[in-house]
C-alpha cells in the first residue's frame, strides 16, 4: 500500500471515529454511531497489517483471538450495575497498552522508524516518555478505581501525612527523568520512569472517596485518551492522534459535568479526603432529637400515588444497589394505566458513573422519553403531586441552597421539596455519602417509607394492585 | 579475434547489461519506497501533527458537547474502545520477522487492546439497544 493510501485509510477511520461519537447525540442515530466505530476500527488495524514492515502474523492472530474472545464473553456476561468498574478495567487495558507499546518502541524503534536503539530521535524520545507515563498513571490509577467500585478495597479515602508533598516530589522526579531520558537514553532512566509513573497513578487515586468515583472514572477515561495521543506523536500516526484528542477531551468534559454536578473544582476532587463511610459519622447523627419524621406504610404510598395526577420518580444509587429498577419500572405501569402521568429525574451525579441511572432504567425498560435531566425537569416539581425518592438523598437536600458553610452547599439540587408530597424510601434517617442531615425527612409534607427499595417497591406494586 | 570470440565477449556482456538493468530497475524501486516513506515523514513532520492534534481537540469538544447527557455511559464505553485504536502501536511492534523483547511486548498490547476494542463496541451496543422510546 502506498504512503498516500495508507494517509487516507487513517484519514477514514478518523472521521468514521468521529461519526460514532456525533451518533451518540441522540439515541435513535446512536447504533448507527456505533457500527461506525467498528468499521472505523477494522479499517484501521487492516491498513497496519498491510504495512511492509509487518510480516510476521501469528502472534498478532493470537492477540486478537485471545483478547477478542476474552473482551466478548466480559462484555456479553457483564451486569450493568457492574458497569462503572467494568469500564475502570477497560482503561486499566489501554494504559498498559501504551506502556508496552512504548516499552517495544524504545527497544526496537527501527519497526517505527524513529531511530535506533539508544539513539531516537529527540522528539520521538519525548513523545514516547509522554505516552508511556500517561499510559502507566492511567493503568495504576484505574486498577484503584476498580478495586474501589468493585468492593475489593474500601470506598474508604486513604491518606497519611504528606500525602501531597510525595506526590509533587514524584511528579517532579518524572519531569526530570524525561529531560535525563533525552540527554541520554538508558535502559535504567527508561524503566525508572515507567515505575515512578506507575507509582503516582497509584497513588493520586488512593485518597479519593468512593463516591466521588464518577469523577475518577471520567477523568481516568480523558487519561487514556491522551497516552493514545502520546502513543499516536511517536508514530507519527494522525489516526491514533485524532482518536486520543477525541477520548481525551470526551473524558475531560464527563469529568467538568460531574464536578459540576457535585459544585466542586477537579483540584479539590483530587486533591481527595472527601466522603466516605467515615466521613458519614461525623456530626451526622446531630440533634435529631426534636424533630420527627413521619412514616408510612406502602399501602400510604399506593393511596398517594393512585389519586395523584402527576407522579416524579427520583431514582438515586440506592436503587441499583437494590436492585429496585424493574419493580419501579412495574409500579409506573401500573400507575400510567390508571392515568397517572409518571416521569424520572436524574440527577448529573447519580450512579456511579455519567449516565449509569440512564443505562439502569433503560434495561429495566422504562422509554428513554420519559426520562429526564435535573434543568429539564426541575420546575416540574411544582406542578407534582407526589415525588418518589428512592435510594437518592444528597442530591435532594434543600441545604445545598440556603446553607453556604455545607458541604454540599451550591450542588445543584432536585426541588422535590416543592412536590405535594416526596416519598422517601429509605431504610433509615441516615445521612448521605456528603453526611450532611437531610431536613427534609423532617417537613411537614414529606412520609418516611422505611425498608429496603426492592422490597418496599413491590409492597406498594401489591397494594397498587 | 575470431568471430566465436567476440560472439561470446557480447553474449556476457549482454546477459551483464540486463543484469544491470535489473538491479537499477530494483534500485528505483527502493528509491520510490523510501520516497513514499520520506513524503509520509515530511508531511507529517512535527508541526502537522501538533495542527492535527489541536483541531481535534476542538472537534472532540463539540462533538461530545452534543452528546445527550442520557448517553453519558455508552459515550464512555465507545470512547474506550476507540481509544484502543492505540492496537496500531501493538500491530508495528509485533509484525517484525525476528523474535525479540519488543515483539513479545507487541504481543501483549495487541492482546490488551483486544479486549478493550471487542469488549467496548460489544457493551455499548448492548447498552445501546436497551434505549427504546414510549411504545
Amino acid at each position: 500500500m502506498s504512503a498516500q493510501l495508507t494517509g487516507f485509510a487513517y484519514l477514514a477511520s478518523s472521521v468514521l471515529f468521529i461519526m460514532a461519537l456525533k451518533g451518540l447525540s441522540s439515541p435513535e442515530t446512536a447504533r448507527q454511531g456505533n457500527r461506525y466505530g467498528i468499521i472505523g476500527m477494522v479499517i484501521a488495524i487492516g491498513t497496519t497489517l498491510a504495512d511492509p514492515s509487518v510480516v510476521s502474523f501469528e502472534l498478532i492472530i493470537a492477540g486478537l483471538v485471545i483478547g477478542g474472545a476474552a473482551g466478548t464473553i466480559i462484555a456479553k456476561k457483564i451486569e450493568m450495575t457492574a458497569l462503572p468498574q467494568l469500564v475502570a478495567a477497560f482503561h486499566s487495558l489501554v494504559g498498559l497498552a501504551a506502556v508496552f507499546v512504548g516499552i517495544g518502541a524504545f527497544y526496537n524503534p527501527e519497526a517505527y522508524g524513529i531511530g535506533t536503539f539508544g539513539a531516537i530521535n529527540t522528539g520521538s524520545i519525548i513523545e514516547l516518555s509522554l505516552g508511556l507515563a500517561i499510559g502507566a498513571i492511567t493503568f495504576s490509577g484505574s486498577i484503584i478505581a476498580f478495586a474501589k467500585l468493585q468492593g475489593l478495597m474500601s470506598g474508604n479515602p486513604i491518606t497519611f501525612k504528606f500525602q501531597h508533598m510525595l506526590n509533587a516530589i514524584i511528579a517532579a522526579c518524572i519531569v526530570m527523568l524525561v529531560i535525563t531520558l533525552v540527554g541520554g537514553q538508558t535502559e535504567g532512566v527508561f524503566w525508572s520512569l515507567a515505575i515512578l509513573s506507575f507509582a503516582i497513578g497509584f497513588l493520586i487515586i488512593v485518597p479519593i472517596g468512593g463516591a466521588d468515583m464518577p469523577v475518577v472514572v471520567s477523568m481516568l477515561n480523558s487519561y487514556s485518551g491522551w497516552a493514545a495521543a502520546g502513543i499516536g506523536f511517536t508514530l507519527s500516526n494522525p489516526a491514533l492522534i485524532i482518536t486520543g484528542a477525541l477520548v481525551g477531551s470526551s473524558g475531560a468534559i464527563l469529568s467538568y459535568i460531574m464536578c459540576k454536578g457535585m459544585n466542586r473544582s477537579i483540584v479539590n476532587v483530587l486533591l481527595g479526603g472527601f466522603g466516605g463511610d467515615t466521613a458519614a459519622a461525623g456530626g451526622a447523627s446531630a440533634d435529631t432529637g426534636d424533630k420527627n419524621a413521619k412514616a408510612g406504610a406502602a399501602a400510604d404510598a399506593a393511596f398517594l400515588m393512585q389519586n395523584a395526577s402527576k407522579v416524579i420518580i427520583v431514582p438515586g444509587y440506592g436503587m441499583a444497589v437494590a436492585q429496585a429498577q424493574h419493580a419501579l419500572r412495574e409500579m409506573c405501569d401500573i400507575l400510567k394505566a390508571e392515568g397517572v402521568e409518571v416521569a424520572y429525574a436524574i440527577h448529573p451525579v447519580a450512579g456511579r458513573m455519567p449516565g449509569h441511572m440512564n443505562v439502569l432504567l433503560a434495561e429495566a425498560n422504562v422509554p428513554y422519553d420519559e426520562v429526564f435531566e435535573l434543568e429539564e425537569i426541575n420546575h416540574e416539581f411544582a406542578t407534582a403531586d407526589v415525588a418518589y425518592v428512592i435510594g437518592a438523598n444528597d442530591t435532594t437536600n434543600p441545604v445545598a441552597k440556603t446553607d453556604p458553610s455545607s458541604p454540599i452547599a451550591g450542588m445543584p439540587i432536585l426541588d422535590v421539596e416543592k412536590a405535594g408530597t416526596v416519598l422517601f424510601v429509605k431504610r433509615s434517617l441516615s445521612p448521605g455519602y456528603a453526611g450532611v442531615d437531610n431536613p427534609l425527612f423532617y417537613s411537614d409534607n414529606t412520609l418516611m417509607l422505611y425498608g429496603d427499595a426492592k422490597k418496599m417497591t413491590e409492597e406498594i406494586v401489591q397494594a397498587l394492585g | 579475434m575470431n568471430s566465436a570470440a567476440i560472439q561470446e565477449q557480447s553474449a556476457t556482456l549482454a546477459t551483464n547489461a540486463a543484469k544491470l538493468a535489473e538491479e537499477v530497475e530494483k534500485l528505483a524501486q527502493d528509491a520510490s519506497q523510501l520516497i513514499d516513506v520520506q513524503t509520509a515523514a515530511a508531511t507529517m513532520d512535527f508541526l502537522s501533527l501538533f495542527t492535527i492534534f489541536v483541531l481535534a481537540c476542538f472537534v472532540g469538544f463539540y462533538v461530545v458537547w452534543s452528546v445527550t447527557p442520557a448517553l453519558h455511559s455508552p459515550l464512555m464505553a465507545v470512547t474506550n474502545a476507540i481509544s484502543s485504536v492505540i492496537i496500531v502501536g501493538g500491530l508495528l511492534a509485533a509484525g517484525p520477522a525476528d523474535m525479540d523483547f519488543s515483539k513479545v511486548m507487541g504481543f501483549c498490547a495487541v492482546t490488551l487492546a483486544s479486549v478493550n476494542i471487542f469488549g467496548g463496541f460489544i457493551v455499548t451496543q448492548r447498552m445501546l439497544g436497551m434505549f427504546k422510546k414510549k411504545k
